[in-house]
């Protein structure tokens, strides 16, 4: 899908541009943007280097544990169907605090395995059960503390406060999440609903 | 109430860094060497984003460019006004779900096109920042075990996304607007 919004996009813009006489503009445009997407990347990799170093001593303190922990009850709620000292619990858990903190690499392979012991409590189905989707849904809701590569973007185009958004970015994903928890909990019970 | 998010936004980061110090002193880590390793990552990350950057900010340059752009964004703007919902942050808000490279290359060109602290600015990097893009979650995680009868995952995802979206133009505009 996205190949053909990409395709779409710059044929359109030519295309465009041959009515509208705007054909020198986007030469220019392209050569402009793609050095300067070259000089963003680059200087990304300050906040990146720096926020992945911050991480990686957070992990080995425990941080990451310790939160997991404090989570443990609010989690065990929010997946009923998982029995509270099944390990596919601290998976989630790990995830979670993972995707929190930006590890967006370490966050994948953990969310893979809680994805595989829900597996086995559905009886190895190849039908999504109700814990997989809450699971995924906490996911795409994507509860971040810190949007690390929006305020190196910010940085990089010299706001005056890169990182005013952090607050609001929060409460965002707070609302969203809950949002998606609400949602969720609607598409379960119509989903039992139909079926009895 | 909105002094206090500033407030948060301001001492968020260096509070964090902090605890983490206290925490390796305590634990009796080697911090900086651990710092020093983990950093590595951070050019590789940054180094793999570029291509995925080229490609998107040169594909949205030349659609805006143009003039295509400024013409669908002003053909639609009447509708979308009456909610109050800016269009020029329409397209970044359809492709979020979608790709994440797509919707950072995006955001970068609303904020270089608009300024970082303008209200477009603002609310692109607020987008950006709160969700997660949706459809790559579900292919992964459900493609590693094999899951092919999605049921309302697809749904509930998307409609938590607009949610998302539309809380983040109502929090940005009442604050930054």
């Amino acid at each position: 899908m996205i190949n053909w919004i990409w395709i779409c996009m710059a044929a359109i813009g030519i295309i465009y541009a041959m009515f509208s006489g705007n054909m020198e503009a986007v030469n220019e445009a392209i050569f402009d943007s793609a050095a300067q997407a070259v000089t963003l990347a680059i200087g990304l990799i300050s906040i990146l280097v720096f926020w992945l170093g911050m991480m990686r001593i957070a992990e080995e303190a425990g941080i990451l544990r310790g939160l997991a922990r404090i989570f443990r009850p609010i989690i065990s709620k929010i997946f009923p169907e998982i029995p509270k000292d099944h390990p596919a619990l601290g998976y989630i858990l790990s995830n979670l605090t993972a995707n929190m903190f930006g590890l967006g690499n370490a966050a994948t392979p953990l969310g893979i395995k809680a994805m595989e012991e829900m597996k086995k409590l559905n009886n190895n189905s190849d039908t999504a059960s109700r814990s997989m989707i809450t699971f995924l849904i906490l996911n795409t809701t994507g509860l971040t503390l810190i949007p690390t590569t929006v305020i190196g973007i910010r940085m990089q185009y010299e706001s005056a406060s890169p990182t005013q958004i952090v607050g609001v970015t929060l409460l965002v994903t707070c609302i969203g999440t809950i949002a998606g928890l609400i949602i969720d909990r609607i598409f379960y019970y119509k989903s039992t609903w139909r079926k009895s | 109430m909105m002094g206090f998010i500033s407030l948060i936004s301001i001492w968020m980061i260096p509070c964090f860094i902090l605890i983490i110090m206290i925490a390796a002193s305590i634990r009796k880590l080697p911090a900086y060497d651990l710092f020093v390793e983990g950093g590595k990552e951070g050019i590789k990350t940054a180094v793999s984003l570029l291509p995925f950057l080229v490609g998107m900010i040169t594909a949205i340059s030349i659609l805006r460019s143009s003039g295509a752009l400024d013409a669908f964004v002003g053909l639609i703007a009447p509708a979308l006004d009456f909610i109050g919902f800016p269009a020029e942050v329409l397209p970044l808000a359809l492709i979020r779900p979608i790709s994440g490279t797509a919707a950072l290359g995006m955001t970068t060109e609303l904020i270089a096109t608009y300024g970082p602290d303008s209200f477009i600015g603002t609310l692109a990097s607020v987008m950006q920042g709160s969700t997660d893009t949706t459809l790559y979650v579900l292919t992964i995680y459900f493609g590693a075990i094999g899951i092919k009868k999605i049921r309302y995952a697809l749904q509930a995802g998307l409609l938590a996304d607009l949610i998302a979206i539309l809380a983040a133009v109502f929090l940005v505009t009442m604050m930054f607007g």
